[in-house]
């Protein structure tokens, strides 16, 4: 009874973060959208002039596939990579444990700059991998790795790590012990046990990290800015150039809503999955 | 796991399962400890760098020396630019707590349909490009005639980092229920007197979490303040950003290990205080 007589103000508390949001997140994202369709900086109208300039020029082509490319390619390292520590850490107890958070954390909450910073000096000229080899005698010459797409793939999979591990480690702690048990007393291995029970349900962790992952490397801008220099763009660089140091707002609004529908269809593309997989597992 | 239970079939040949227990353990452990050291070594290396006492970035450095944390006090710009930075997180995060906290405790009151348009309205800043939405707001402020300002760069930044406080505030009071706030109620208290004296101390670590959350990511942030920050309003990551940019400043170094070490120890503050890991790891 009395929490009838509660409710109907307390929905209202939620009003004023409603309106902030409606007022300078919705709105703007809006007049975004409605800038991109103009045909030139400050000519009123619909015209899909800064799309067809976009899709027309094969550079911009390129670096939207890039962009694609990078996005896809740190999901699967960050998979790869993250998964066993998962799966360690759901092992490890006391102490071990602690470090481990410690260890996973302390890069998440550091700032993106200055991890960026830590492979810089690790990839540049004079960097730790190349004085490594080139002291071991490996390479004559310092390898270019600053200023490519590869070094850039590196980096942001260091960067997004935390973010694939961390749902996973909630997916396999909510795994049954009994039925790893009951996989081992039925004669079922290692890996058998792992491919055919502990990987199919952590797929809701999986699919989540994933998400994160994709959403979050294909927009961020500082490593891909330092790391890939000015020679190699991605999409959010090409926004800052456009928008920023070109001036030219139309073109960068139409890449910032051709960014926003990749990252629109990929985050709905997984989270449909994320849904069934989780009925999947019930 | 497999040391657990004893099998009940008898495999056919105990070498091939031991073989396959190994080679299982040490792949998963061998890629986990590859992956943690990967994982802190640009940590290592920053503050390895900060200590070099040549004059240009190298590694391993030649010798040791605090020359670049001394050359940081005579770099007025950088100062002013953390100094902006501060007040802008500490002002997103006052705000992102009294609109978060609020609408939080309606979400988790009722069951209505909003409730989950509200979440995904909420929560899509953490996962659309923030060069967008940033690009988007300046757009709309020299649309209004806003000019830009500390107080147009927080509210770019509450939008980023409304998500912390609302999604840690969301758990604490789904874990909480509506029990005690309806005994309370019942007892005679009126709405605003059970959220101070009940709800809001037995909410109290999400609360501290997101804000801790939201304070960091607004202060790390780059890319709204790239469109929001202006000359006079320049913040502490984009003048690193440009450090690095141009012409790899070995000072960036030092304050990079400055920012470590903050971190670092907030970290362990918030374990402490409101146990940081809890929310982060299992929620």
């Amino acid at each position: 009874m009395t929490a009838k007589l509660f409710s109907p103000k307390e929905w209202q508390l939620t009003l004023p973060l409603a309106f902030f949001l409606h007022l300078f997140y919705i709105a703007p994202l809006a007049v975004l959208l409605a800038s991109s369709f103009q045909q030139a900086v400050g000519v009123p109208g619909f015209s899909l002039a800064q799309y067809g300039e976009f899709f027309r020029d094969s550079t911009n082509l390129k670096v939207l596939t890039d962009t694609f490319l990078l996005g896809l390619q740190v999901t699967l390292a960050c998979l790869f990579f993250g998964y066993p520590v998962a799966y360690v850490y759901n092992r490890v107890t006391g102490i071990w444990k602690s470090v481990m958070t410690f260890l996973i954390l302390l890069p998440l909450l550091t700032s993106a700059v200055v991890r960026t910073f830590g492979w810089v000096v690790i990839l540049g000229k004079q960097g730790l991998i190349n004085s490594a080899l080139q002291g071991l005698g490996i390479i004559p010459e310092p390898v270019k790795l600053l200023f490519t797409h590869h070094g850039v793939t590196i980096a942001m999979t260091q960067i997004q790590l935390p973010l694939m591990i961390l749902p996973i480690v909630a997916s396999l702690s909510q795994i049954d012990s009994r039925l790893l048990a009951a996989s081992a007393s039925l004669g079922g291995g290692a890996w058998r046990t792992f491919w055919k029970i502990v990987f199919p349900l952590t797929l809701p962790g999986i699919i989540s990290g994933c998400l994160l992952v994709f959403a979050i490397t294909v927009s961020s801008f500082v490593t891909p800015s330092i790391i890939g220099g000015g020679q190699i763009m991605y999409m959010p660089t090409l926004i800052y150039q456009q928008g920023v140091v070109l001036l030219n707002g139309p073109f960068a609004a139409a890449i910032s809503a051709i960014l926003l529908v990749m990252v629109l269809a990929v985050v709905v593309g997984l989270s449909i999955l994320g849904q069934k997989s989780r009925t999947y597992i019930r | 796991m497999s040391s657990l239970t004893p099998s009940l079939v008898k495999p056919q040949s105990d070498s091939l399962e031991k073989i396959d227990r190994l080679s299982f353990n040490w792949i998963m452990w061998g890629i986990a400890i590859f992956s943690l050291l990967v994982l802190t070594l640009p940590t290592l290396i920053v503050l390895v760098a900060s200590l070099n006492s040549a004059q240009t970035l190298r590694f391993p450095p030649p010798g040791l020396s605090l020359q670049w944390y001394a050359a940081l006090f005579d770099y007025p710009e950088l100062w002013t630019a953390a100094v902006t930075s501060f007040q802008t997180a500490l002002w997103t995060t006052a705000i992102c707590v009294v609109l978060g906290v609020s609408a939080s405790i309606a979400m988790a009151g009722s069951r209505a349909r909003w409730v989950s348009a509200m979440d995904a309205l909420v929560m899509s800043p953490l996962a659309l490009p923030g060069i967008a939405v940033g690009l988007g707001i300046l757009t709309f402020f020299s649309m209004i005639g806003l000019r830009l300002s500390i107080i147009t760069l927080v509210i770019s930044h509450v939008v980023i980092c409304i998500p912390y406080v609302v999604r840690t505030t969301l758990a604490s009071l789904t874990q909480l229920g509506g029990g005690l706030r309806e005994a309370s109620t019942v007892l005679g208290a009126g709405p605003v007197y059970t959220f101070f004296h009940v709800t809001l101390p037995l909410i109290k670590q999400g609360v501290i979490t997101g804000s801790f959350m939201a304070f960091l990511s607004s202060f790390d942030n780059i890319t709204v303040s790239l469109f929001l920050s202006d000359a006079r309003t320049e913040v502490l990551p984009i003048r690193m950003w440009s450090m690095i940019e141009n012409d790899l400043d070995v000072r960036a170094a030092a304050i990079s290990g400055i920012l470590i070490l903050i971190t670092a120890l907030l970290m362990i503050l918030m374990e402490r205080l409101s146990g940081l890991s809890k929310f982060l790891v299992k929620s």
